[in-house]
């Protein structure tokens, strides 16, 4: 069920742009006509972007107070009917958390940008790091899944900020969009298709009357079917834990039955939702499993051990790669699988061990998992990447 | 036998009835000012589907729960910026914050200021019980000094706020102060509001009984309404900078600003049109596909 892009949003054509301006063209490819943000380097470029855009094609930007309003302003455009999204780097992240939770509880289809920088605090504003995978995971208070999208180019923020949006629209889900300083700052060709080519998941608005509609009430998906503000269905929308009405009902029965449906609807859709990019994984020895900048760095380390000619016993050594474009909901059993034909998997991160956590916990033991820190500031040496290859190898 | 006649309420259309009773002490007051609204939205004549309601976090926080219209229970502090979303997205509607002291001028208190110097056509009520009353009675900016309150037990000693000196320094249109005691004149406010294009302030005064009156020995909530009658004074168009409030003071009441200034979405679209000419794109509510 899906339908395709509004061209009033969509530049097609090839253009030469950085990362941070292609994803204020997905957003806008998406269907996006309401950004509010707060300014913070190195993610302003995307909502300077959208400030000069969209006027030319109707909607609104506003530029809050600070991120706290930044993050909940967007939600009420939402319920109000359009779609939204904010954008921030660390710092704003982290006032962000409180209201990433609310759009879980009340299931508010929307999408936050976060371009990380070097933390924790105000650590390094302007260089790239990998620090806030497990916040965007875990930063909200309570039990929740969420959806994570990591580009590792200009023309992936482009490509999966429309699916940011389709996925948040699909599961009523906040989609976070876990760029890098360096994948936003990075210009390469963009290659915007037609509107007729970008498929897009219209909101899940309802068809049912105001006496037959329940709020929450699940559908198949478990996925309830939402309304907007307007429309004479006087509803309740209320970060408290809710029954199917929408009403609060601080009962142990509601809270496990909500929150157990809130977890499994991104949970049990993991094959729906999470694409990932495998390269020479087949035969391979030993698997990479890297994301956003430090793919392509890890990409280069690859080379560097097929050019050397490092041997396994009698053969070359085999290095395969496994791209996590989807961080969340983790890709659990497809790197169990991977685990178990190879001898070991190479983790860098540009920062100090996060999904390598999930890289262990999923492979179970049946893999050796070498992890590659990086405090951030910088991308790895390639080196680096082909020492921990070989003793993954051994 | 005398069949007894069941006179519907004329306010209880605009209520959850399946939601009563409602979680608010005896004797406290913002039932009360739910009333009042629930009067000024007849009287108004408003299109109750193109009302919504927005609050944050409280007891004054919950009222949106009991209004029977699109209703809106947000995040501690945050009514006024999730409002201004709504409001920008959907010009078409009317948008009221209601809302506690505590949460719209302590941990709200940015968004308060901001919201009014933009101008944002927001109808913000405010009730004002002096303490933070959900979480047990503490210091609130709104506390006037030498108050005892449960994190102030030998009293207070911050200056506190002047709410209607401040909202109309920030910009608001319109700023009222009323007490639980004057339904009707808070009515009569509520409704004039309704009318107002801004940002439309209205403060009122409503009796915590359990954890203020009583730690204050001020007494019950009939007691707080003899407090209200005998203090407070009615001062239309005073400067607001001389309305603030004290322990045992004079209360001023009254509409102090009553002026016209162009608001945000007016603001903005007659920039764009004037700086973008044909380039610009305007639009009424922004709705996806």
């Amino acid at each position: 069920m899906t339908t395709t892009a509004d061209p009033r949003g969509v530049l097609t054509g090839t253009h030469f742009i950085d990362g941070d301006h292609a994803c204020c063209e997905g957003a806008l490819a998406a269907g996006a006509r309401f950004a509010s943000g707060y300014p913070i380097t190195p993610s302003t470029e995307v909502v300077e972007r959208f400030a000069a855009r969209i006027p030319t094609v109707g909607g609104v930007f506003i530029q809050m107070e600070d991120e706290l309003a930044a993050s909940i302003t967007l939600q009420g455009a939402v319920w109000g009917g359009a779609k939204a999204f904010t954008v921030t780097s660390g710092p704003g992240f982290s006032l962000m958390m409180e209201h990433i939770g609310y759009a879980i509880m009340t299931e508010t289809p929307c999408v936050f940008v976060d371009v990380q920088r070097g933390g924790p605090s105000t650590g390094l504003p302007t260089m790239p790091a990998q620090g806030d995978m497990m916040q965007a995971r875990w930063g909200s208070h309570g039990d929740y899944e969420i959806i994570a999208l990591a580009p590792n180019s200009p023309q992936e923020c482009f490509d999966l900020t429309v699916r940011a949006f389709n996925l948040s629209e699909k599961y009523r889900v906040p989609v976070m969009f876990m760029m890098d300083e360096c994948v936003g700052h990075m210009t390469e060709k963009v290659v915007i298709p037609p509107a007729e080519e970008i498929e897009i998941v219209p909101r899940r608005m309802t068809e049912k009357s105001r006496e037959e509609y329940l709020m929450y009430h699940p559908e198949d998906d478990m996925v309830p079917e939402i309304v907007k503000a307007g429309d004479g269905y006087r509803f309740h929308v209320t970060g408290l834990t809710h029954n199917e009405k929408g009403y609060p009902s601080m009962t142990v029965k509601t809270q496990d039955k909500l929150i157990t449906r809130l977890k499994d609807k991104i949970h049990n859709a993991v094959d729906d939702i999470s694409i990932n990019e495998e390269t020479d994984i087949e035969g391979a020895d030993v698997v990479v499993v890297a994301y956003g900048i430090t793919s392509r760095v890890a990409m280069r380390a690859m080379q560097m051990v097929k050019d050397r000619g490092y041997k396994l016993g009698h053969r070359k050594l085999k290095v395969g790669m496994y791209r996590l474009i989807t961080p969340w909901p983790f890709p659990d059993a497809r790197v169990r699988a991977i685990a178990e034909q190879i001898r070991g998997f190479v983790v860098p991160e540009l920062n100090l061990g996060q999904m390598v956590g999930e890289v262990e916990r999923a492979s179970r033991g049946l893999a050796k998992v070498i992890s590659v820190p990086h405090a951030g500031g910088t991308v790895h040496d390639p080196e680096q990447i082909v020492e921990a290859i070989l003793e993954a190898a051994r | 036998m005398t069949e007894l006649a069941i006179l519907d309420n004329p306010t209880e259309q605009f209520l959850r009835t399946d939601r009563m009773p409602h979680i608010w002490c005896p004797g406290c007051g913002i039932g009360t000012t739910v009333n009042c609204f629930t009067r000024a939205l007849l009287d108004s004549k408003a299109d109750l589907n193109k009302v919504s309601v927005v609050s944050g976090i409280g007891c004054s926080g919950r009222v949106a729960g009991y209004l029977n219209l699109d209703s809106f229970h947000t995040t501690h502090g945050r009514a006024i910026p999730f409002a201004t979303g709504l409001k920008l997205a959907r010009p078409d509607l009317s948008v009221v914050v209601y809302s506690g002291d505590g949460d719209l001028f302590a941990i709200g208190g940015n968004h308060f200021i901001h919201a009014a110097r933009r101008n944002v056509d927001l109808k913000v009520i405010c009730v004002n019980n002096l303490v933070y009353a959900m979480t047990g009675g503490q210091t609130a900016p709104t506390t006037p000094s030498e108050s005892t309150t449960s994190t102030s037990p030998y009293g207070t000693f911050e200056p506190s706020f002047n709410l209607p000196q401040l909202a109309e320094a920030a910009g608001a249109v319109y700023v009222a102060r009323w007490t639980t005691f004057h339904v009707r004149q808070l009515a009569k406010s509520m409704q004039e509001i309704f009318a107002k294009k801004g940002f439309a302030f209205i403060e009122v005064l409503s009796p915590c009984p359990t954890l203020y009156q009583r730690r204050n020995k001020m007494g019950d909530g009939m007691e707080a309404m003899k407090f209200y009658k005998e203090k407070s004074k009615r001062k239309d168009g005073v400067p607001t900078a001389e309305v603030g409030l004290t322990r045992d003071g004079e209360i001023p009441v009254g509409k102090f600003v009553d002026r016209e200034r162009p608001d945000y979405e007016t603001l903005m679209k007659d920039h764009y049109r004037r700086t973008m000419g044909d380039r610009y794109v305007e639009t009424g509510a922004i709705l996806c596909q």
